[in-house]
């Protein structure tokens, strides 16, 4: 049995000739907030699709809770305390607010509790009063807080977000931060992100791609503070 | 904000409520035989309307195949009906058969993960190839058990259903059957759609990978509607066959289109809209019929005309055109509200 409540072993994903994601392990315990960073087209939303079962690998294993989620659908990995947010707010627009969020809760818990659960995360997330408000009218910031209202109803034990910030006002981006860093007092939480300022807010540790691989691994100020993450990000040739 | 009394909701309850007693009290006690027969057909027609406008309209699932379990129920009917003589039986199992044959070709499809585009070419296949199989059992070696098949011709001695007494059913008694019928599968699929499964399948037209996520087997909630409305379409399809009696052009490709027209007509999305754009239209054709106008006014011809129509000017359907209609004339006859501020104005015009 592991100690670990994600463990990626070396998956490697492949699209005919090309090498999306190449031999990557990453490892989770209960209660970390860990972030992957990287250029675009360096491999995290598909290594983020692979831990969430949106993808099955080419090769290698993801565990989940100790028990290989290979191959099961996103629905099975969902049920068995997987949060997932995708990169585009995926929301069911032509309901309101509170049906998005009654629909998330009430799929792993009573009705009564789950009523419960739907108000106490939408006033938690600062969308209480949008409650009765279609979610197609939104704005893209306040559907990216309605998905993210989703993900946490059912209270999962780990939840995957891919790019939470992005389109949302300085404003939502902070009170984002602060709602992270409480979620991973009582959940483990993975973000995908590219906001460098958000990172360095939230991050304790990070795992940075480049090209489909880990360039570096670790705690968030040494991964930082690193001369080749700054050269990944600024187009430079790594050493 | 508190709802205002009159609301176009409320005034189209009402008008329903009125349409059905009018059809339940009035037109019986009237006595006119045209109007009992095709006030039946109208309503078993309506009740298949409503089947697809569930699935369609609700759930997202675009099939063809509707057609497909109204000539299984109407035929499992009679051949039921034929074998085991008593009718009520026979019409339970026949509806029960539609809808195992709906669970049975839903469950290959929807297990099979396939898009919507093959989703409607194999229910429209599967009418297709019943509509052929049918046409060719016309000899004598096509029975099963006391029932021959009766190849184009039908099933014309197609038992009626009994009363209590076991005498068949007289066509005012089928006619108030078939209303009857009709109402309860509107308030079922009301019923339906209120409950948490029929959230969860309106989720599923709206988002399905959202859904995925939230951890509902998509598949199943699918399956689930996909099978009712098959049974749905069943019952239209035992109604049927007491109001007429079974043919292969229930499989037709006429009537599979027709039902498309009717839900596109009526509204996407609603229930009483493909309803009601299925008397509309059935009346018109009809109308057209008695014109022997020839080529030039074919029925077939005409709803072309008329879908072509609605999808280019009004795409949303009578119901919805209705519906803002009647709140814009609310609105007008409301006294105007106290000026409000301009953010507050724009967000209920976002809302509305």
């Amino acid at each position: 049995m592991t100690d670990y409540l994600l463990e990626a072993r070396n998956l490697t994903m492949r699209f005919g000739g090309v090498v999306a994601v190449r031999d990557v392990s990453l490892s989770l315990r209960e209660g970390e907030l860990h972030c992957l960073i990287g250029p675009n087209g360096a491999g995290k939303s598909t290594f983020f699709r692979m831990l969430s079962g949106q993808y099955r690998p080419t090769s290698g294993e993801v565990l989940f809770r100790g028990q290989s989620i290979n191959g099961q659908s996103s629905a099975k990995i969902a049920r068995a305390g997987m949060g997932i947010k995708t990169q585009v707010p995926s929301v069911f627009n032509a309901m309101t607010v509170r049906e998005n969020v009654m629909l998330a809760a009430v799929r792993a818990l009573p009705p009564n509790l789950a009523r419960r659960r739907c108000d106490e995360v939408m006033k938690r997330i600062g969308i209480s009063h949008l409650a009765a408000e279609k979610v197609g009218i939104l704005a893209h910031g306040q559907r990216q807080l309605v998905e993210l209202a989703t993900v946490i109803a059912p209270r999962p034990a780990l939840i995957l977000l891919d790019e939470p910030a992005a389109g949302m006002t300085g404003e939502e981006v902070e009170g984002l931060g602060d709602l992270l860093v409480e979620l991973a007092r009582s959940c483990s939480v993975i973000v995908v992100e590219h906001d460098m300022s958000f990172i360095r807010r939230i991050a304790r540790s990070i795992t940075v791609f480049n090209q489909g691989s880990v360039l570096v691994e670790g705690p968030a100020d040494q991964v930082l503070s690193d001369q080749r993450v700054r050269d990944v990000y600024l187009g430079r040739e790594v050493a | 904000m508190k709802t205002p009394l009159v609301t176009s909701g409320r005034l189209g309850a009402v008008a329903m409520i009125l349409a059905a007693a009018w059809a339940l009290f009035i037109v019986p006690s009237g006595g006119d035989m045209t109007l009992i027969l095709s006030g039946s057909i109208y309503c078993a027609f309506g009740i298949l309307a409503l089947s697809l406008a569930l699935i369609w309209g609700f759930g997202g699932i675009l099939s063809f195949g509707q057609t497909a379990f109204f000539g299984i129920g109407g035929y499992a009917y009679a051949v039921l009906a034929l074998n085991i003589g008593n009718t009520t039986t026979a019409a339970l199992l026949a509806i029960l058969v539609a809808a195992a044959m709906a669970a049975a070709i839903g469950y290959f499809m929807f297990w099979g993960r396939l898009g919507d585009v093959y989703l409607g070419v194999i229910t429209l296949v599967l009418s297709l190839i019943l509509y052929r199989f049918i046409n060719q059992t016309s000899g004598s070696e096509w029975k099963i058990g006391k029932a021959p098949l009766g190849g184009f011709n039908g099933i014309p001695s197609t038992p009626i259903l009994n009363d209590l007494d076991g005498n068949p059913l007289w066509p005012e008694d089928i006619y108030v059957l078939c209303v009857v019928a009709l109402i309860l599968s509107y308030i079922l699929c009301r019923l339906l759609l209120a409950t948490y499964f029929g959230r969860v399948v309106v989720a599923l037209r709206e988002n399905e990978l959202r859904a995925e996520l939230l951890g509902y087997d998509t598949r199943l909630y699918k399956l689930g509607v996909f099978s009712i409305a098959g049974g749905l379409a069943g019952l239209a399809g035992v109604l049927f066959a007491n109001c007429v009696f079974v043919s292969p052009n229930m499989f037709s490709l006429t009537t599979s289109s027709q039902l498309l027209v009717w839900v596109i007509v009526g509204g996407l999305g609603t229930l009483a809209g493909p309803v009601m754009a299925c008397f509309l239209l059935l009346a018109f054709s009809a109308w057209l019929g008695t014109l022997n106008a020839g080529v030039w006014l074919d029925p077939n011809l005409v709803m072309g005309l008329v879908l072509t129509l609605f999808v280019l000017v009004l795409p949303k359907g009578i119901l919805p055109l209705m519906r803002s209609g009647c709140d814009r004339a609310l609105a007008a006859f409301r006294r105007p509200a106290p000026a409000a501020e301009p953010g507050e104005a724009m967000i209920g015009e976002e809302a509305r």
